[in-house]
């Protein structure tokens, strides 16, 4: 008898190699003659480069050879955006992969060592010469589009990268008949993703079988195969990228970074594989930086409270250059969901992207979805403050209605299902909302400050419906892909084309497969991140593994169950209406003639007593393309004290209320839950990238970029409602972000209100809350 | 990041670690727990051509009470200057400083000696330790010295101990009947150093008036300092909010912070008032026990 | 100016000679003696020199934890420590835990309440629970968060590793070995 394990929260499969130091992390692989890079990066933000010169370096112990862009001519092409967007007049200025001529941030990276091993490699780094003539810099990108800012691409005239703008509906009308406009600005803050694990790359090359393997960390191996294909002029189908286990990503190991593609031009190069492993000041200089928009919000109302319309102008800093996908994450994920969760029938959000003296900017967990969740529900606090009304019934009053879904917003998206009532209802209970007022009214008569913030979110994920995806300027589809082969021992090999990476599939794909052919979860391996052996795929990143790639996979294990329907009704000599399939078993109803799934497998393998016609081997592919995409939805609540002295904010209760439809495994549901909204409070409380005027990067280290430790994570409640997709194969949304979307504004919705102010810029520190309160 | 070559040498005795620093040339530099000093080689940013691992010398690791006060070694480990039950329960200000430090790992390996002899403005242990008459030993080729903890700080960095001495052992005079002291420490997050940080170590007459008082102060200027001024604006009154406010103000004003990624010189300096007033509040609490 | 040229000299100084040293060092329960370069880490000795990879490094200021191994039985941070200084003295590491293939009960809680995500702070932050566990079998809430402030995880937002580190502390006292 097997239990269904869908739906229940097993043990991780993949935890035992981790908690026992077995894991495979880029780092720790070597292969026999392994040889070591070191990148030569630049001090300066702007600068024109003189002369390089490496030969004190060449001379350095241990060094096999010192590279520059001149060596890479014509064997290292520049590194392609994979996302540049469609119907914004985008630029797409060269991004060389090692710098020519001009570098554009601090740590661009202006030459490469290779050396016996990493510490004489960073010996002999320190030993190229690099004369540079310095550059006039900008680092903001309000500053970077006035006239007389500092040019960064001769083709980029105002440094605009894009003008990218939607509409829908009469947005003049609905300000023309409102009651009450709002305007604020936002500054959603440059952040940096800080994975524990840097990234690292290997590359080796077999010259007998013309073979390129690169093991990186990767959240797509498959994407990164490509770009190095068209990067290197190496053809596709022999290039072999391996993702092995990566230490957490969250966006910034879906790029192609052009370390990488010059490490593995090394490795031909020079014959030797070759290493590279960033330390933490290069992942802060050089692996992507998220957020960075600066927002000017409009919104229209009536004095009772419904949201007429919402105009949104953001300028967005996109770096130095344009990173793989950085153009998509500040329009198209952002732009459609500044609506959130209400029915605002007028709409037009434009965004220009600004090039700067930066690191590149591109997809960081919630990509897009935080800063328009941020705004709207900002706004609506804002709104209920001019008001006078409480902020959760402004909310209720303009959510979209439980029973018009699937809904289309005024912008062209259809969200596929929701209930924000619910959910609403579910936060509001949990935090005990009416007693948290009564307190607060009570503590305030005690000269105590204490707030209590909401937010409510929907958002975008489940990436994504290959035509639209497309529409957009994607270069690729965004289908998901599976195999599901079944051994003749009985065993199951799951082969995905997304690459988990922290998020648990290994363990609830098999939950997912164990449900659709009634297999124990023991039996059944999922295999991800090696090009070699999984089929075409998209990788992990926008929340998509569990709907999409889950999705194809639950549709390949019913093509299987299908197939051995057919096997099973013929092996026992009775008609497939006739049989019932429970517990992994096909049986034929009343009686007990029955063959397990395993037993067909092996009758499958052995191929010689089939139905007519049919194929042998239990082994089903599919590429799902699904639909639409999922749209997740929920409403967070926190409450904050203030100590008025300090300006300190303690969180005293934080409540999270999602719906990510079904739950193939609460426990790790529950798990994305609680990182994604430390990570949002973190955005909120602590975290900040700071470029001094120079394009110094001032946040450059662990001791000035603040991520929070457990002294400063709160204790984070968790709760659900689940409304399924009704489009998704197996019904389910994605979870992985949503915390991420719904958290900074919980945090600062309950500061403000705590303070009694419209609103104040993220991170709120403590100085920042002393100001206001001590009127400086 | 790894640190540029360097050579090693790890001297079983004290006279043998005077004697390789003596010959050192003035580019070798002790290792202590190296929690300091450790980061500092890997960012490259100083480059001595021998280190001296003063770890395994004998009787340098030690807290003991004798009559005249607190003997501690200076290789004594913050984690055991934080477990110690005779610190914890007699000189909690001591405990208060030990665990505001680092994290649990640096309190492992990192020593007061080594923290004090590093002298980074941020110093907890320097602001705590001027809330005594401190002394701190010192021996160098030409014996023992002991260089009280008023003229210890020169500048940021920079220490009285000369090229050629080891700091030893940290004096605190005894801790009276009605002595009460704590070390609140401002900081943005754990492990981060204090935005700002406040020492302060008091002794009650049996009116209840301050009779003894010292304030140290962390990160707000080149080294750690003294708030005099505030420690004159308390002496000889009474213990309680009025004088406590008073005293606050005058550390606060006394107090040079600069503005950074921290804060601003402004809001450093509102902290100030705020924590000493709290330091000065607890410290009188713990008086009274 | 690129040039692909074998190296012809030394790799590294010989050991025992310009700056060479040789330790002895007990790593899980075995005694390795090898040479090795002052400036080498711990952390990198570990990794690179007994391919014992699974100690991480994470980051360059001895924050993130991720390189944290037992000396002598308490945590530290091996990114923050010279190997040479570790001469004569016993080190775990997280491949040392389990016993005769047993896990130990904190990797037992680990699993069984999700508090590892991807995995990489993971050796850490197990390493610092046992460490605390072994000093104190009752922690309050505040004092494991204290014992792992040390260690930062991107992943799980320490709810559940909270969590675990509790479930384990009602099961140490009944591990043998270690």
């Amino acid at each position: 008898m097997v239990d269904s394990v869908f739906g229940q929260s097993i043990p991780r499969k993949e935890d035992d190699r981790f908690l026992t130091g077995r894991g495979s992390f880029v780092a720790d692989m070597v292969l026999p003659g392994t040889v070591y890079a070191s990148f030569v990066r630049s001090p300066y933000a702007h600068a024109r480069i003189k002369r390089i010169s490496g030969a004190r370096a060449q001379r350095s112990p241990g060094v096999l050879g010192v590279f520059t862009a001149t060596d890479l001519k014509g064997e290292v092409g520049d590194i392609p955006c994979a996302w540049p967007v469609s119907n914004a007049n985008i630029k797409t200025p060269a991004y060389p992969p090692l710098a020519r001529d001009v570098v554009r941030y601090q740590g661009e990276a202006v030459a490469v060592v290779v050396a016996e091993d990493p510490y004489l490699a960073e010996d002999a780094r320190e030993l190229v010469e690099v004369e540079y003539a310095p550059l006039p810099v900008v680092v903001n990108h309000e500053e970077a589009v006035k006239k007389g800012a500092p040019q960064l691409h001769a083709e980029v005239p105002e440094n605009v990268a894009f003008r990218w703008g939607i509409k829908g509906g009469d947005v003049d009308a609905a300000f023309r008949e409102a009651d009450v406009t709002i305007s604020q600005r936002f500054v959603n803050q440059r952040l940096q993703p800080s994975a524990i694990e840097p990234r690292a790359s290997l590359a080796t090359y077999d010259p007998g079988t013309k073979e390129l393997t690169v093991y990186l960390t990767s959240q797509n191996p498959h994407i990164h195969r490509l770009l190095f294909s068209l990067i290197l002029n190496i053809p596709e189908q022999r290039i072999r990228v391996v993702a092995p286990d990566i230490g957490g990503a969250f966006g910034s190991k879906l790029a192609c970074y052009p370390w990488d593609a010059v490490v593995a031009h090394l490795a031909i190069r020079l014959g030797r594989p070759v290493k590279w492993v960033e330390d933490r000041t290069e992942n802060y200089h050089g692996t992507n930086h998220g957020r960075d928009q600066v927002q000017y919000v409009d919104l229209a109302a009536k004095a009772d409270g419904t949201i007429l319309g919402i105009r949104v102008n953001a300028l967005v800093n996109l770096g130095a250059y344009l990173s793989t996908a950085g153009p998509g994450s500040p329009t198209i994920l952002f732009g459609f969901m500044v609506g959130g969760c209400y029915t605002i029938k007028a709409a037009k959000v434009d965004v220009t992207g600004v090039f700067t003296n930066t690191t590149p900017t591109d997809i960081y967990r919630g990509a897009g979805r935080p800063e328009a969740l941020f705004l709207v529900e900002r706004m609506v606090d804002i709104l209920a403050r001019r008001l006078k009304k409480d902020p959760a019934e402004i909310r209720r009053k303009n959510f979209i209605p439980t029973d018009k879904f699937p809904y289309q917003i005024a912008l062209g998206l259809t969200y596929d299902s929701g209930n924000y009532p619910a959910a609403l209802d579910k936060a509001l209970d949990l935090v005990a909302y009416k007693n948290i007022r009564e307190e607060q009214a009570k503590a305030r008569k005690q000269g105590r400050l204490i707030g209590i913030g909401l937010s409510s979110y929907v958002e975008i994920c489940g990436l994504g419906p290959s035509n639209i995806v497309n529409s957009t300027g994607f270069a690729g589809g965004l289908w998901g892909s599976s195999v599901v082969r079944l051994h003749p021992t009985g065993k199951v090999t799951v082969y995905t084309g997304g690459h988990p990476h922290g998020q648990g599939e290994e363990t609830t794909f098999a939950q997912v497969v164990s449900k659709e052919l009634g297999m124990p979860v023991e039996d059944i391996d999922v295999v991800h991140g090696d090009t070699k052996s999984t089929p075409m795929g998209m990788g992990t990143y926008g929340s998509r593994t569990t709907p999409v790639e889950g999705g194809s996979l639950a549709l390949s294990a019913r093509k299987i169950r299908d197939k051995a329907r057919k096997i099973a009704a013929h092996l026992l000599e009775a008609r497939e209406e006739d049989l019932e399939f429970a517990d992994g078993k096909f049986t034929v109803k009343g009686s007990t003639k029955a063959k397990t799934i395993q037993e067909v497998a092996w009758a499958a393998y052995m191929g010689g007593n089939l139905p007519e016609g049919m194929e042998p081997v239990l082994d089903a592919t599919t590429f799902y393309d699904p639909k639409n995409f999922v749209f997740p939805f929920g409403t967070h609540a926190c409450v904050v004290e203030v100590d008025k002295d300090t300006g300190a904010v303690k969180i005293r209760r934080y409540v999270a209320v999602d719906d990510c439809g079904p739950q193939i495994n609460p426990m790790i549901v529950e798990g994305q839950v609680h990182g994604g909204v430390l990570q949002g409070l973190a955005q909120a409380m602590l975290e900040q990238t700071v470029y001094d005027a120079s394009g110094n990067l001032l946040t450059n280290s662990l001791l000035e970029y603040l991520v929070p430790t457990a002294l400063e994570a709160p204790a984070i409640e968790t709760a659900y409602t689940v409304t399924p997709s009704p489009h998704n194969p197996i019904g389910v949304k994605g979870v992985g972000e949503t915390g991420t979307i719904a958290a900074s504004q919980a945090y600062v919705n309950a500061v403000c209100d705590a303070l009694g102010v419209d609103h104040i810029d993220m991170p709120i520190t403590p100085e920042k809350v002393w100001r206001i309160l001590h009127r400086k | 990041m790894q640190a540029r070559s360097f050579d090693y040498v790890r001297p079983a005795t004290i006279a043998q670690a005077l004697k390789v620093l003596g010959e050192g040339g003035g580019r070798a530099k002790v290792l202590a727990g190296g929690q300091s000093l450790i980061p500092v080689l890997k960012l490259r940013l100083a480059e001595p051509r021998l280190l001296v691992d003063i770890g395994r010398i004998p009787g340098l690791a030690f807290i003991q009470e004798r009559k005249d006060g607190l003997r501690i070694g200076a290789m004594t480990r913050h984690r055991d200057l934080e477990q110690s039950k005779l610190i914890r329960e007699r000189y909690p200000i001591l405990a208060d400083t030990a665990s505001s430090l680092g994290d649990p790992q640096v309190r492992n390996l990192g020593t007061i000696g080594g923290s004090l002899a590093h002298a980074d403005p941020a110093s907890d242990w320097g602001a705590a330790l001027l809330a005594f008459e401190t002394e701190l030993v010192a021996r160098g080729p030409n014996g023992t010295r002991v260089i009280p903890i008023d003229r210890f700080f020169r500048d940021t960095f920079k220490t009285a101990l000369r090229a050629k001495e080891l700091l030893t052992e940290i004096r605190v005079p005894k801790s009276a009947k009605r002595d009460g002291g704590a070390y609140l420490k401002l900081k943005r997050k754990t492990g981060d150093f204090a935005t700002i940080g406040v020492a302060a170590q008091l002794g009650l007459n049996e009116k209840g008036s301050v009779a003894v008082v010292r304030i140290g102060l962390a990160s707000v200027g080149p080294t750690p300092i003294r708030a005099k001024r505030a420690e004159e604006a308390l002496l000889g009154r009474k213990a309680g909010p009025t004088a406590f406010a008073e005293s606050a103000k005058a550390a606060a004003l006394e107090a040079r912070p600069t503005s950074d990624l921290r804060g601003s010189e402004e809001y450093k300096r509102a902290m100030v008032e705020v924590y000493a007033r709290r330091a000065l509040e607890l410290a009188t609490h713990r008086a009274g026990r | 100016m690129a040039t692909k040229r074998r190296a012809s000299r030394a790799k590294r100084p010989p050991p025992g000679g310009n700056g060479g040293h040789v330790i002895s060092i007990n790593v899980n329960g075995t005694k390795y003696t090898r040479p090795v370069e002052p400036r080498v880490l711990l952390v990198d000795f570990l990794r690179d020199d007994l391919r014992l990879t699974g100690t991480h490094v994470g980051c360059d200021t001895s924050h993130c934890g991720a390189c944290t191994v037992l000396l002598d039985g308490e945590a530290v941070k091996s990114c923050t420590m010279l190997a040479v200084q570790a001469d004569g003295r016993s080190v775990t590491t997280i491949e040392g835990l389990a016993q005769r293939g047993r896990l130990h009960p904190v990797q037992e809680a680990f699993k069984a309440h999700h508090g590892l995500q991807c995995g990489f702070c993971t050796p850490g932050v197990v390493l610092a629970a046992v460490d605390l566990l072994q000093r104190n079998t009752e922690p309050s809430e505040d004092e494991i968060r204290v014992a792992i402030s040390g260690n930062l995880c991107r992943c799980t937002g320490y709810v559940n590793i909270v969590r675990s580190i509790e479930a384990a502390a009602a099961e140490v006292g009944r591990f043998e070995g270690g």
